[in-house]
């Protein structure tokens, strides 16, 4: 017939036209993937030796007497001695041909500026150590580091070379006596920040962001899950109402920094809560997640099927109960998700906390959220920007960081979708 | 009215077939009704009415869905709602437990008295009247919990049980006069939602049931399922009776035929005839009625 002939000669168009449309989808996700793969080896490559530190073994003598201690001081007089005379001696011990004063000012930066610390406090966790020789593994310095790591190029010119050669003698001969060892950097994860590249940690970072996370879902889930059951359900239906629904909506898209001047504003400079500490950073990103909450919740709401609602007003449910025992639950892996990627932008975000003082260099960890700390986004910031070679790889390592706490994130989300969702 | 007038006279009748099918068209229209409609035919009233409804109006905005109602529903009796889709019955069967207040456009005037008291008076908890007027909708809505708990949950709420026994026995009870125990007593704690749709149903009648009300209204019931579990459903409210005064809202004459005492008709918005079953499928004496149980519309 007719028909069928026209019917295949426009089918030949309708299948290129669907063929064409897949191929571009493919193609995007393509492109997609390709850019994210670049992206992750690229923060993975630099951020690995990051992970890794390397280690100089000196034998050090704990003398009594030049420390002035012995097995049963007090901790502060532990404190207050001078270890890092000890190293210093153990260096010019291991290498007795350093005689200018410049080299030898050298030769002792081998070590970090840690070490000294590293060995107080060895010798505060176990006093019985002073009187001894031991040998122990010191945290080695930045330009050490590197030129292990490979991250400075030996074979250049001394002229382009960051380590002259002196030093790079030094290092290989430590080297070829066994006496420089690469190993878990676990100081990253257990230390504040530092001027030092090597003894910089990210702990300070994750404990500031985990309270500012804290603050942040502790204030805005009840009050955005309240507010969503509100408007949803028992809001009367009249122009205020609807200005605030818009409203809700406008805050949604309000710039983040904006919240940063406000919390500037009202909460330091008015109510003076402290300065760069995690309750304001917290109480800031509240107001920036309400409304990703609160419109997330609201169409989890709205998503109950009308039926359910039915039924248990139809047994006599008051609307109270038939909110909470049927509509709440229901709703609950929809609110849950909005506030993970809610929590998930608070996580990440940086412009807001510049703001209220959170970018200042805090060396200590936050015992508690008033506090000074920093956070994740900003710790990568301040990281970039700093000079030493070191913090290179610290920044990639600490986007590592925060890459994998969105990662837990979203796994948190997907757990709780899984666990509440019902069928019906 | 007036844009039919127009119609009229624009166009020429030409050939009597035509004429024919015209007029069989303007029957199902509103003017249909304008012209045969003065008040409802049969017998309203009843001796011992549980619910008496008079002169009921209920608006949608500014949209009328019920016209001048008067019915009484007697106790103990089936009474089966039939009558052309958008004709209103749902609205009217959701007055009786005032599911309607839950849309905010809706607003009922007139008089519905249950046991001769107002239930849209103010000092009246529609709380306390759903508990005496249980409902079961059209598409099965078991809450998506256990079968235990979604019959226990009545109770639950309202307290009706002092104890775990007292509340086992109760559930039981329930599933028992539902017909369901048989199917369902070994898997008390799977989910509601995993029966197939007519035990789904049955489900939802216990759970009503469980609460012990006075009326059970029923919006078709067995619209949603197989001619199997429909005929369970119809043998249930043959049972059920015997307890409850029970409104049936259904589109099947069928079955209002099987279930029913009593059945009302309506037409858009109006209730037109209501009678003994028997005589309603047998002699009605509307045009209407006669027109809608022929198969005319519907
Ligand atoms: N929630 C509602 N909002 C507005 N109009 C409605 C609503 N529910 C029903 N109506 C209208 O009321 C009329 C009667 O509907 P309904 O009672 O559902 O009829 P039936 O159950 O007999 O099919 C219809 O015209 C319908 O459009
Ligand atoms: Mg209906």
């Amino acid at each position: 017939m007719n028909n069928t002939n026209a019917i295949k000669r426009s089918l030949k168009k309708r299948h290129l036209k669907e063929r064409i449309f897949k191929s571009t989808g493919f193609f995007s996700i393509a492109v997609a993937i390709l850019f994210l793969a670049v992206l992750l080896t690229d923060i993975v490559n630099k951020a690995w030796p990051a992970f890794w530190q390397t280690k100089i073994e000196l034998t050090v003598q704990l003398d009594a007497e030049k420390l002035d201690l012995d097995a049963y001081s007090s901790k502060p007089a532990i404190m207050a001695a001078d270890f890092r005379w000890v190293i210093r001696e153990a260096l010019m011990n291991r290498f007795p041909d350093v005689k200018s004063r410049q080299d030898k000012r050298t030769l002792y930066a081998l070590t970090s500026m840690g070490a000294e610390f590293q060995l107080r406090d060895m010798v505060i966790d176990n006093p019985n150590l002073i009187g001894q020789t031991i040998k122990v593994q010191f945290m080695a310095d930045d330009d050490v580091d590197a030129i292990v790591k490979g991250s400075i190029d030996r074979t250049l010119p001394e002229s382009d070379r960051r380590v002259k050669n002196k030093k790079l003698a030094w290092i290989e001969s430590l080297e070829s006596n066994g006496q420089i060892t690469t190993g878990f950097n676990g100081s990253f994860f257990a230390s504040g920040d530092s001027r030092e590249p090597e003894m910089a940690g990210i702990k300070g970072a994750i404990i500031g962001s985990l309270y500012t996370l804290l603050v942040t879902l502790s204030l805005s889930f009840p009050v955005a899950v309240a507010a969503a059951i509100y408007l949803e359900e028992f809001a009367p239906k009249n122009k205020l109402i609807d200005f605030i629904e818009i409203n809700i909506n406008n805050l949604a898209a309000v710039p983040s920094i904006v919240f940063g001047l406000l919390g500037l504003a009202v909460f330091i400079n008015f109510f003076n809560l402290p300065r760069s500490a995690p309750v304001v950073g917290g109480i800031v990103l509240s107001l920036m997640t309400l409304p990703t909450i609160i419109i997330a919740s609201r169409s989890a709401i709205k998503a109950v099927p009308p039926s359910l609602r039915e039924a248990a007003l139809g047994l006599g449910a008051s609307k109270m109960q038939s909110v909470f025992h049927h509509v709440l639950p229901a709703a609950l892996p929809g609110i849950l998700t909005g506030t993970i990627i809610g929590m998930a932008q608070a996580l990440g975000e940086t412009a807001p906390l510049l703001m209220i003082g959170m970018v200042a260099f805090i060396a200590d960890i936050p015992q508690s959220v008033v506090d000074p700390s920093t956070v994740l986004p900003i710790q990568v910031f301040l990281w970039a920007d700093s000079p030493e070679r070191g913090f290179l790889e610290k920044t990639s390592a600490a986007i590592m960081v925060l890459l994998c706490f969105l990662i837990a994130m979203n796994a948190i989300a997907i757990y709780l979708r899984k666990k509440f969702e019902k069928k019906w | 009215m007036v844009k039919n007038m127009n119609k009229a006279l624009l166009s020429k009748p030409s050939g009597l077939v035509e004429q024919a099918l015209k007029v069989n068209k303007q029957t199902t229209t509103e003017d249909a009704l304008n012209i045969d409609y003065t008040a409802t035919v049969g017998q309203p009233n009843c001796q011992n009415a549980k619910f008496s409804t008079q002169n009921v109006n209920v608006y949608y905005a500014n949209n009328q869905a019920i016209h001048d109602v008067s019915l009484d529903i007697g106790a103990h009796e089936v009474i089966a709602l039939i009558g052309p889709s958008g004709c209103g019955k749902s609205t009217y069967l959701r007055c009786l437990n005032r599911m309607n207040d839950t849309i905010d456009i809706c607003r009922v005037e007139g008089q519905i008295l249950l046991d001769q008291e107002n239930i849209y008076h103010q000092k009246q908890d529609p709380v306390l009247l759903r508990a005496r007027v249980g409902m079961v909708f059209q598409k099965p809505n078991p809450f998506p919990k256990s079968i235990y708990d979604n019959v226990a949950y009545g109770p639950r709420i309202h307290g009706l049980t002092s104890n775990k026994a007292e509340l086992d026995e109760l559930v039981e009870a329930s599933l028992i006069k539902a017909g369901l125990f048989q199917e369902v007593k070994d898997r008390l704690q799977a989910p509601g939602t995993g029966l197939s749709g007519g035990q789904q149903q049955r489900l939802c009648i216990a759970r009503t049931i469980a609460v012990q009300p006075e009326v059970i209204l029923m919006d078709e019931p067995a619209s949603a399922l197989d001619p199997i579990a429909t005929a369970k459903i119809e043998e249930l409210i043959n049972e059920l009776k015997e307890n409850f005064t029970i409104v049936i809202v259904t589109h099947s004459m069928q079955q209002a035929a099987r279930v029913s005492q009593r059945t009302a008709y309506f037409h858009m918005g109006r209730l037109i005839e209501v009678g003994d079953t028997n005589q309603i499928f047998t002699n009605p004496a509307h045009e209407l009625t006669e027109k809608y149980i022929t198969g005319r519309f519907g």
